[in-house]
């Protein structure tokens, strides 16, 4: 048997923007078992229920994350209103598609640029991250924040986008999605990108189911899984399907995102076609009582909001699962039988989001 | 326009007999989605689960004092962060865990914030 080495990956490492650790056991250049470790600056957001009422919450929930911030909004916003059974309008459902999509496309554009950056090509992520400058620029234009939207409310949404904007807008994401295919195109076609991420960390579809996988990482584990199915939001008046891959490596994840980013242009465009004219919220009176697990698909894969209230303001619990904390273990099992040097590529395909874990 | 509420299955089982439920929901195909923990006048520990996305959630009781559960890594492995977590937070023994990190998960400044205050004595 080789000599067994121990090499610390994490919690500081060029490939990771936030903390998380694992413990590689190596024999020569092989991991033969990677123990994670996370919790290095967990905040325990869950416990602020206790000061702050329920409609407070909603801008905790926004600032879970910088990236997916207004689908945790969106989340949170949906357990809150199905306790209270709150309708919400229908024009406010389809301006939370539009920018849950928005918000979709901003982060598997920085992702691919960050995965990019991960092998090495730095034109590439540069040119990713040039592409999704563009659609903040819109996101600030139709909600005033780059990356913490702000619009989610219980009851619907803080801003409208007026019809005329809706159409301009159109135009644009065109021009951005016309830029993002030529860019997704040296994904999936670069001999370099290939050489380092086909037959690299394979999770299959048996494991990830039963390790628990979620989003991207699911998906490209060919398990056509997506809880936008579920039918929340304007979804079930959009055609679209789940983007699946078989491939089970870091290019089938990298593949699901890039074909995400397309599909999530569709549905903008769709939503824009399709929006109602009305009102983007109703009044709310009275508070939560009763309890709701509420499921949303994020970038990275499904977002569990769990509410209770006793009918009071504020919530008895407030429990977030985020997608990076369920593909730990997946993660885990993919770094098992791995080179080395491919261990930051592979970490970096589930799309670790460690402010999220850390709610 | 309803916002849309999926239906979701609950029961509550006995701790005794938390393990069988988990490895029957295993060998039926059903993933394990999360669980989480409420702390009121009693632990209440709820296990979720997806099957086609079905939503099934088991839920278990355990007193304030000394709350011990096993653990059901043995059928679902990623359950180890969760146990990990309900033990960091809430103060709960997890008996069998196969990725205990004995305390050490979150790196805490205040042990178990999420477990009920005792109550303080009347003056």
């Amino acid at each position: 048997m080789a000599t067994r080495t121990v090499v610390p990956f994490g919690p500081q490492h060029p490939v990771l923007p936030e903390p998380i650790h694992l413990d590689l056991v190596l024999e020569d250049e092989k991991v033969v078992q990677a123990i994670p470790s996370i919790g290095f600056i967990h905040r325990g957001l869950e416990k602020l229920v206790e000061k702050k009422d329920f409609l407070e919450m909603t801008y905790v929930a926004e600032r879970i994350c910088g990236i997916c911030s207004f689908i945790h909004g969106q989340a949170y916003c949906q357990a809150v209103e199905t306790v209270m059974k709150i309708d919400v309008p229908e024009r406010a459902l389809y301006l939370r598609t539009i920018w849950g999509e928005m918000s979709r496309i901003h982060s598997h554009l920085l992702w691919l640029g960050l995965f990019a950056d991960g092998f090495g090509f730095e034109s590439l992520f540069m040119h990713s991250w040039r592409v999704r400058e563009k659609l903040l620029d819109i996101i600030e234009e139709t909600t005033g924040g780059r990356v913490i939207f702000g619009t989610a409310k219980v009851g619907g949404v803080r801003r409208d986008i007026e019809n005329l904007t809706l159409k301009r807008i159109e135009g644009e994401l065109k021009t951005i999605e016309k830029m993002s295919r030529e860019m997704t195109d040296v994904f999936k076609n670069d001999a370099s990108v290939k050489r380092r991420t086909v037959g690299i960390g394979v999770l299959s579809k048996e494991d990830a189911i039963a390790l628990g996988a979620v989003g991207p990482t699911l998906r490209g584990s060919g398990v056509a899984q997506d809880m936008r199915k579920l039918g929340y939001a304007a979804y079930p008046n959009i055609s679209w399907e789940p983007v699946v891959e078989t491939g089970c490596d870091c290019y089938a994840r990298c593949m699901v995102r890039c074909r995400e980013v397309h599909e999530s242009f569709s549905m903008i465009y769709q939503a824009i076609a399709k929006i109602p004219d009305g009102p983007v919220d109703v009044k709310v009176t009275g508070a939560p009582s009763g309890e709701y697990f509420a499921r949303v698909e994020q970038p990275r894969g499904e977002v569990i909001y769990y509410v209770k209230g006793n009918g009071s303001k504020n919530l008895e619990r407030f429990r977030v699962r985020t997608p990076t904390f369920a593909n730990v273990p997946p993660l885990v099992k993919m770094l098992g039988g791995c080179e080395l040097a491919d261990v930051p590529v592979i970490v970096l395909s589930i799309d670790p989001c460690i402010s999220c874990t850390e709610r | 326009m309803m916002v849309h509420a999926e239906e979701q299955s609950l029961e509550t089982v006995d701790t005794g007999v938390l393990v069988q439920k988990a490895a029957r929901m295993k060998a039926d195909g059903w993933r394990l989605v999360q669980i989480s923990c409420l702390a009121k006048d009693a632990y209440e520990i709820t296990y979720t689960f997806d099957k086609d996305y079905a939503c099934a959630h088991v839920r278990v009781r355990l007193p304030l004092d000394a709350p011990e559960l096993p653990s059901i890594t043995g059928e679902y492995f990623a359950a180890f962060t969760y146990e990990n977590e309900l033990h960091d937070l809430f103060g709960i023994t997890v008996k069998g865990l196969a990725l205990d990190f004995g305390g050490k998960f979150y790196k805490l400044s205040v042990p178990t914030p999420f477990a009920p205050k005792p109550q303080q004595p009347a003056k």
